[in-house]
């Protein structure tokens, strides 16, 4: 005997990250989803981001991680509040986790929530979380080939952050072969290139994240 | 390794359709599980096949075949016109090599067909 089905097969997580989608937009929310490979600088970037903008908006971050604490501490550390998932060997987020999490945050002054992914540029971008924003972090050490090689990351990232460029002096990193590759996979992407470390190209990253506040999901221009 | 992850939906969906149907888990042996993805959503299948097997070891999915579909993703070149098959791993157009095209909506995973053993 065969029955149709025609069911998603990520119905439970699509309906989770619906919900918490609604959540965020009644709260006025910004929720954003940071994915990159392990140590592209993703906790740098926040650090960075927290200290140059806490006195102006408010902002908490939902650390995901296979194992410790270490970055929620790090987090906390640059002064605001951040809760720790621990996954326990999951290579990714899912919805339901961040809905846990937000039971854990104080959401009623929240401005904008970051949820920095487990380090995978791979199995994240399966996982829609109810953000309204996607930003994928690439450091230049990693080589200028990514974008062809995980496409997946880079065709649905609304954001792409250039992270390390301090070191392109050291390294054969074509900026321009990324921004053609990237640009080709999803041409709506908006490119910053930085550097965590010593803030420069920062500036209008910093103006981006500030311009969210307040912004409700729909209204939002990138 | 994201099949694995797919593996263990794909078995939470199957689970959920068995019980809708009122009977029992495990009443009715699953030998076929139809799935589809897209490109963006695409799925490597040796992996996938491999993820499945091992998920499915000790359920009544146990020794199921399981056929995957992948659904091309149109794309439009803006340059030719050309409407093409867009390869994530290629994006250009086939005709006239450009890389300015607009792309369709990508197919979703999706479980489109269960076969039970037949009694």
């Amino acid at each position: 005997m065969k029955i149709r089905v025609n069911k998603k097969i990520f119905e439970k997580n699509e309906d989770c990250a619906e919900a918490n989608r609604k959540f965020f937009t009644r709260k006025n929310i910004l929720c954003i989803n940071m994915i990159s490979s392990p140590g592209s600088g993703k906790t740098t970037i926040l650090e960075q981001t927290i200290r140059h903008l806490k006195d102006k908006i408010n902002i908490a971050v939902i650390e995901g991680d296979l194992y410790t604490r270490l970055d929620a501490e790090r987090i906390r550390a640059a002064g605001v509040e951040a809760v720790q998932i621990e996954t326990k060997g999951a290579c990714h987020l899912s919805a339901v986790q961040i809905t846990n999490a937000l039971h854990k945050l104080n959401t009623d002054q929240l401005d904008i929530i970051v949820i920095e992914n487990i380090g995978n540029l791979i199995c994240p971008s399966d996982f829609n979380l109810g953000e309204q924003v996607r930003v994928v972090v690439l450091s230049v050490a990693e080589g200028d080939d990514k974008c062809a090689k995980y496409p997946k990351a880079f065709a649905q990232a609304d954001i792409l952050l250039i992270n390390k460029i301090d070191l392109m002096p050291h390294l054969d990193f074509d900026t321009k072969r990324v921004r053609q590759d990237a640009l080709k996979l999803n041409k709506d992407l908006k490119i910053f290139e930085i550097s965590a470390k010593t803030t420069d190209g920062m500036e209008n990253w910093f103006k981006w994240f500030e311009k969210g506040k307040g912004k409700k999901y729909g209204f939002f221009q990138l | 390794m994201h099949e694995a992850m797919i593996a263990e939906n794909i078995l939470e969906t199957i689970f959920a359709q068995t019980k809708k149907k009122g009977g029992p888990l495990g009443a009715g042996r699953v030998v076929r599980a139809v799935i589809s993805c897209g490109q963006i959503n695409a799925v490597n299948d040796e992996a996938m096949q491999f993820a499945f097997e091992a998920a499915a070891a000790g359920t009544i999915c146990q020794g199921a075949k399981l056929e995957i579909k992948h659904v091309p993703l149109k794309g439009l070149c803006k340059g030719c016109g050309n409407e093409f098959e867009f390869d994530l791993y290629n994006p250009h157009c086939p005709k006239c090599s450009k890389s300015d095209f607009s792309i369709g909506e990508d197919a979703p995973l999706l479980l489109e067909e269960i076969e039970f053993e037949e009694d």
